[in-house]
C-alpha cells in the first residue's frame, strides 16, 4: 500500500455506494470526536422521547462554542440496532430542530453531519409525525439566523438526510453518496427490482463530482486511496480546515443575510434545468 | 336434436354481447374502481365525484379539482408552461412527461394559478396524481414556490392541494433540494403573515407530506385518503408483516394530532371560504383582471413594521431581479416576465 497512496483508480459509482457504507467508515461519533472539543451530548426532543440515531450537543471549534448535530449508525451491532443503522425517527429531528434554536439562542454556528439510509420507515414513525418533523426541520434551517455548515460523510440518503443537510455550505466527503432515494430503492420503484441497484447508481449521478457539477454541493473533501477508513486522521485534517475556511465565509453575515443566502441556494437548485413553454392559450 | 356444442357457443355469444352492451360506455359511463358500479358521468359533477353506489372518492384531476372549488370563470393559471428538461437524461423519461400531459392537460403536475372562492382571491395550486404520481420535481417544486411568492407579494392566502407519491425518482437528487426550497418559501410566507390552508388528498407521501404539505397553518385532508411519509410497501418490507387497517389513512392522521379536521369533498368549498373568512379575507367584487386585485385582500397595514428582516427580505428580492436580468437562462424568467406571460391576456393592462 505503501508508496501507492495517491494513484487513485476511478471508481464506478457503485464502488463509492459500497465505501460509502463501509463498516470501518468514520461516523458522526467519530467526527465529533477528532474535530471538536469538550463535545457535550444534549438528548430528547422535549415532547415525548430520545431518538439517539441522531446525535447532538454542543462543542468548541478551534476556541469557539458551536452546536453539532449528526446522524449516529453506531459502532456495531448492537448500536446500529438501537439507532436503526442510522434512520431517525421523528423524536431524532425534534430533537435536532430544539438544538438548532439554542444554537441561534446562543449565536453559536451548527454544523451537521450527514450519514443515513433515509428516515426510519416504521409504524411508530408513521404515528408520530415523520413527514411533521422532516417538514418542519427544512423550514426551521431555512430561517435560522446563524451560519450553518453541513457535511456528506457517508450516505446521504433522501429526505431523511436532507432533514438535517440545509447548509448555507454543504461540504462532501469524495467517496460519500447523496440522492433523492437508496439506488435499490430507485431500482425498485422505477424498475421493479431492487437487484439493479448497480445501474441505478449509474444514472442517478449520486457521487460527490456529480452533485458538485449540480450546484448541489459546494466543495469535495479528498479521501486517501481505498476510501476515509484507510485513513481517517487525513480526512479529520482536511474537513477540520474545511469547516474552519466556510465558517469564516460568514462571519460578517448578519442572521437575516445568513437566512437569506440559505434559502436563495436551495431556491436555485435545479433552476438551470428549468424552461418556459410558450404557451398561446390554456391548454 | 342440436348439437350441444353448438348450443354451448350461441349461449356463450349471447352472454358476450350482453357484456357488451353492459360495458360502461367511456364517453358517458365511468366505472367505479372500489364497488365496480356503472356511474353516468354526467352524475359525477354534482356527487363531486364521489360514487353514489358506496362513497368511494374517485381521482380528481387538477382541473376538475379548481372546477370544484373556484368561483366559475374565475380562475387564471400561472406559469402553466413551466417544465423541467431531463437532469439525469433518464431513459424513456421525456415520453412519460408527454404522455401524462395529454392525459391531464397540464403540462406538469402541479396545476397553479389564482381564483376566487365565494368572491375571494386565493392563490390555488393542485397537484395531479394521474401525473407520474404528482411527484415532484424540479419544474412542480418550482412552480409550487413561485405561487407562494406570488401569494406573498399580493397578500393572497394561499391553498394546495397535494396528491403525490412524493419526489420525483427520474430528476434524481434535484427533486429532493424541492423539498427545501418549498418548505422554505411557506416558512418565509408565513412569517410575512400569510395564511396557508394546505388539503391533504389522496394519496399524499414522501417529499410532499415532509415539506410544503405539513406546513399548512390549517391542514385538512379528504375522507380515507392516504396520508404518510414512507409508503406502506416498504412499511411492509420493514417490518416483515402486514399493517393494520387504517394504518396511515386521514383518520389515523387525525387521531395522531396531524390534521385539524378530515372534511367530505362537497363540503371543502364552503370549509375554505369560511377559514378564509375568519383569517380576515374578504370577498372582492369581480374585476377583470387578477391583476387588479386589491393589494392585501386583508388589511395588514398596521402591523407592518419594518425590521432589518424585511429590508433584507427586499434588499434580497432586487437582487434576484438583478440576477434574473443577468441571466442568460429563458426560463429563469423574472416574475414579471412570468406573470405577463401567463396571466395577462388584456393587452390594455401590458
Ligand atoms: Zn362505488
Amino acid at each position: 500500500m505503501a508508496g501507492k497512496k495517491d494513484a487513485k483508480p476511478n471508481l464506478t459509482p457503485a464502488e463509492r455506494v459500497a465505501l460509502a457504507r463501509h463498516a470501518g467508515r468514520p461516523g458522526t461519533a467519530e467526527f465529533i470526536d477528532a474535530l471538536f472539543d469538550d463535545f457535550f451530548e444534549m438528548k430528547g426532543d422535549r415532547l415525548c422521547g430520545e431518538d439517539g440515531s441522531v446525535l447532538g450537543g454542543v462543542a468548541m471549534f478551534h476556541g469557539a462554542p458551536v452546536t453539532v448535530i449528526g446522524h449516529r449508525k453506531g459502532r456495531n451491532l448492537d448500536e446500529h440496532l438501537r439507532y436503526h443503522f442510522g434512520m431517525p425517527s421523528p423524536e431524532g429531528y425534534r430533537k435536532a430542530g430544539r438544538l438548532m434554536a439554542q444554537a441561534e439562542k446562543f449565536q453559536r454556528p451548527v454544523i451537521t453531519f450527514i450519514d443515513t439510509p433515509g428516515a426510519y420507515p416504521g409504524l411508530e414513525a408513521e404515528a408520530h409525525g415523520q413527514g411533521d418533523a422532516i417538514a418542519r426541520s427544512l423550514a426551521r434551517m431555512s430561517r435560522l439566523r446563524v451560519p450553518v455548515i453541513s457535511v456528506i460523510t457517508g450516505e446521504g440518503g433522501s429526505g431523511g438526510a436532507l432533514a438535517l443537510a440545509m447548509g448555507n455550505s454543504v461540504l462532501m466527503l469524495e467517496n460519500a453518496v447523496y440522492s433523492v432515494l437508496s439506488p435499490e430503492g430507485f431500482a425498485a420503484v422505477l424498475w421493479k427490482d431492487a437487484s439493479r441497484s448497480a445501474e441505478a447508481s449509474e444514472v442517478m449521478k449520486l457521487t460527490a463530482a456529480d452533485l458538485l457539477e449540480m450546484g448541489v454541493i459546494d466543495e469535495i473533501i479528498e479521501e486517501p486511496a481505498g476510501g476515509a477508513h484507510e485513513h481517517p486522521k487525513a480526512v479529520f485534517k482536511k474537513l477540520d480546515s474545511a469547516i474552519s475556511r466556510h465558517l469564516q465565509l460568514y462571519e460578517d453575515m448578519n442572521g437575516s443575510a445568513l437566512s437569506a443566502h440559505r434559502c436563495k441556494k436551495f431556491a436555485a437548485m435545479g433552476k438551470r434545468y428549468l424552461t418556459n413553454l410558450d404557451i398561446e392559450q390554456d391548454l | 336434436m342440436a348439437n350441444p356444442l353448438n348450443a354451448f357457443e350461441k349461449r356463450k355469444q349471447a352472454l358476450q354481447s350482453l357484456k357488451q352492451l353492459r360495458r360502461p360506455n367511456p364517453d358517458k359511463q365511468k366505472t367505479c374502481p372500489a364497488c365496480q358500479a356503472t356511474i353516468e358521468k354526467k352524475k359525477l359533477m354534482s356527487t363531486f365525484y364521489v360514487c353514489p353506489h358506496c362513497g368511494h372518492y374517485l381521482t380528481l384531476g387538477a382541473k376538475r379539482r379548481v372546477r370544484l372549488t373556484v368561483d366559475k370563470d374565475s380562475f387564471k393559471e400561472l406559469g402553466g408552461g413551466i417544465v423541467s428538461t431531463d437532469p439525469l437524461d433518464f431513459p424513456e423519461y421525456q415520453e412519460k412527461v408527454r404522455a401524462a400531459a395529454e392525459k391531464t392537460k397540464i403540462h406538469e403536475a402541479v396545476l397553479t394559478g389564482v381564483g376566487r372562492i365565494d368572491g375571494i382571491p386565493a392563490a390555488v395550486g393542485v397537484l395531479d396524481s394521474r401525473f407520474l404520481m404528482g411527484s415532484m420535481g424540479v419544474a412542480v417544486g418550482d412552480k409550487i414556490a413561485r405561487l407562494i411568492e406570488y401569494a406573498d407579494r399580493r397578500d393572497l392566502p394561499l391553498i394546495i392541494f397535494s396528491a403525490s407519491g412524493g419526489a420525483r425518482m427520474q430528476e434524481g437528487i434535484l427533486s429532493l433540494m424541492q423539498m427545501a426550497k418549498t418548505a422554505a418559501a411557506v416558512e418565509q410566507f408565513s412569517e410575512n403573515g400569510g395564511l396557508f390552508i394546505s388539503v391533504l388528498t389522496h394519496p399524499t407521501t414522501g417529499g410532499v407530506t415532509a415539506s410544503f404539505a405539513s406546513l399548512g397553518d390549517v391542514i385538512l385532508a379528504e375522507p380515507g385518503a392516504l396520508i404518510g411519509f414512507a409508503g406502506p410497501r416498504v412499511i411492509e418490507q420493514t417490518l416483515g408483516e402486514k399493517l393494520p387497517e387504517g394504518f396511515q389513512s386521514a383518520e389515523f392522521m387525525l387521531e395522531h394530532g396531524f390534521l385539524d379536521a378530515i372534511v367530505e369533498r362537497k363540503d371543502l368549498k364552503k370549509a375554505l371560504s369560511q377559514l378564509l373568512k375568519l383569517h380576515g379575507y374578504r370577498s372582492q367584487a369581480p374585476s377583470r383582471s387578477i391583476t387588479n386585485f386589491l393589494p392585501g385582500g386583508k388589511d395588514r397595514s398596521k402591523e407592518q413594521n419594518f425590521t432589518d428582516r424585511t429590508a433584507a427580505r427586499d434588499a434580497d428580492r432586487s437582487a434576484d431581479a438583478d440576477a434574473d436580468a443577468d441571466s442568460a437562462v429563458s426560463a429563469d424568467a423574472s416574475d414579471d416576465r412570468f406573470i405577463a406571460k401567463q396571466i395577462d391576456p388584456e393587452p390594455d393592462l401590458k
